[in-house]
């Protein structure tokens, strides 16, 4: 799968906003995406499986480990979509 | 010294209603809730009779985190315990700071664990699963989420006894009330509805084939019966001590005054006269009352052959022949792991509003039948005190008796 960064933040906005039910226009770029979503444990459970299904991917624990901003997010994306490639 | 027990919520999640109005409503006129559904044919029923539930919209009243762990016996149960609490002036503030208990019947989660399992076999990869799953798949299902969302803090556990399961979770909250363990148990019984759930008992030839008539096909009593109709949903009644109500003002409703039950230790389907006679009379005993003083028994019956003769010949044994009797599920079908807690919500209701719900489709009595007093259109009557029976697969049987607060 490729994407564009821009493709990669808008197709992450929608699912994110859909399956943590936020408005979308709170997912900014600087923004701390756990404190954003407000996901416990049992929700990052949900991300890696929202993840899987709209970006093709399974992050592990360790990749989560340097996300704390939703720009570090789509960074991560980034990185693991040209691995898959 | 033992403590009085009373009952100061109902709430409903039925196929003839969801909340009191409509089903007071329903009960009064003999409304039946049964359908035919199609899908049911094409998975391999040979009975598709249902009663009509239709899955409720949460979304209005909980968090994505709160629905995500609710499957049918969940979500129906969080419907009829919010209006439950809301007429025993019961909100969460009041909940997290006093003791109340949850003991909620249930005996299955089949369609959430099919739903589970499919995803599994197709990703074949657990973690892609999702977090919600394992909370909809246990039996207790009721419980875990109940008791997280209303914030209980007091007894807290699902009891499981087949289709006695909400008449035994009634009688066990009013033990530990009475015995002063409690002051507040949240009580009921749910039942899933869908098809993967019923497949099997449908399996064993004991549903109504009376697809051409649903409201025709549940008809306890009646000669012509030829086997039940499955249903489902959820019904929730508060139990309290008596001071803790009086002390809150909240409305009483009715009195439980017997509890019985027995096992018939006997075969895993077949019912047996010997164990309901005992529930049945260990109820009167605990009850402390005689047989001319029971108004109304809402009877178990499912609409099967050999458990409505049963059952016949028990309330005449224990209650004489005088007694009026009906069996609501005529118009329900068999709401299982519900029916022994909706029965008794809906004997309240009409003890509250002075009737008697019929026993519909009762036309031709049968030799057992004919000796107890079968109502079959709605009667205008005061009702003081009524029996509810429940019996289940494996034998086991419960009986509650109810008064009114005097």
């Amino acid at each position: 799968m490729t994407m564009t960064r821009e493709e990669i933040i808008e197709t992450t906005i929608r699912f994110l906003a859909e399956e943590f039910e936020v408005e979308k226009s709170i997912i900014l770029p600087d923004s701390n995406l756990q404190e954003t979503l407000d996901l416990d444990s049992l929700d990052y459970v949900d991300l890696v499986v929202v993840i899987e299904e709209n970006l093709g991917f399974k992050p592990t624990a360790e990749d989560f480990q340097t996300v704390v901003t939703f720009n570090d997010f789509y960074t991560l994306v980034e990185a693991k979509l040209k691995e898959v490639a | 010294m033992e403590r009085r027990v009373v009952i100061t919520g109902i709430g409903l999640y039925s196929c003839i209603g969801t909340g009191k109005e409509e089903v007071t409503e329903s009960l009064r006129t003999g409304k039946s809730g049964i359908v035919y559904d199609a899908p049911r044919k094409d998975f391999g029923y040979r009975s598709a009779l249902t009663g009509n539930v239709i899955d409720p919209e949460l979304k209005p009243f909980l968090n994505r985190r709160q629905r995500l762990g609710m499957h049918q016996p969940a979500m129906y149960a969080y419907m009829s315990t919010r209006e439950a609490l809301e007429q025993a002036k019961l909100d969460i503030d009041f909940m997290e700071q006093n003791e109340t208990g949850i003991i909620f019947g249930n005996d299955s989660t089949a369609g959430a664990v099919i739903k589970t399992i499919d995803k599994a076999r197709a990703r074949k990869d657990n973690t892609l699963i999702g977090s919600g799953d394992i909370f909809q798949n246990m039996n207790c299902t009721v419980n875990m989420n109940l008791s997280t969302i209303f914030k209980l803090k007091g007894i807290n556990f699902t009891l499981s006894a087949a289709c006695a399961s909400g008449s035994h979770s009634i009688g066990m909250g009013h033990l530990l009330i009475k015995q002063g363990l409690q002051d507040r148990v949240i009580c009921g019984g749910a039942q899933e509805v869908n098809e993967v759930a019923m497949g099997s008992f449908d399996g064993l030839g004991v549903f109504s084939p009376r697809e051409n008539e649903p409201t025709k096909a549940s008809r306890p009593f009646d000669k012509d019966r030829d086997g039940l109709v499955p249903s489902g949903g959820a019904a929730t009644l508060i139990l309290e001590s008596l001071e803790s109500a009086l002390k809150r003002g909240a409305p009483i409703l009715g009195e439980i005054i017997g509890y019985g039950f027995s096992s018939n230790g006997d075969h895993l389907s077949n019912p047996n006269f010997d164990g309901q006679f005992r529930s049945l009379s260990m109820a009167m005993k605990q009850a402390n009352i005689k047989k001319g003083q029971v108004d109304y028994v809402n009877a178990h019956a499912t609409s099967t052959p050999v458990g409505d003769m049963m059952e016949a010949q028990a309330i005449h044994s224990v209650l004489g022949e005088k007694v009026a009797v009906s069996s609501t599920k005529s118009m329900t079908g068999h709401e299982c792991w519900m029916a022994g807690a909706s029965e008794v919500a809906y004997s309240l209701l009409m003890m509250q509003n002075d009737f008697i719900a019929p026993n519909i489709n009762f036309e031709t009595p049968d030799e057992d039948s004919a000796k107890i007093n079968i109502i079959a259109e709605t009667k205008d009557q005061k009702i003081d005190c009524f029996l509810s029976n429940s019996f289940g697969f494996g034998g086991t049987n419960s009986s509650l008796i109810i008064k009114k607060y005097k």
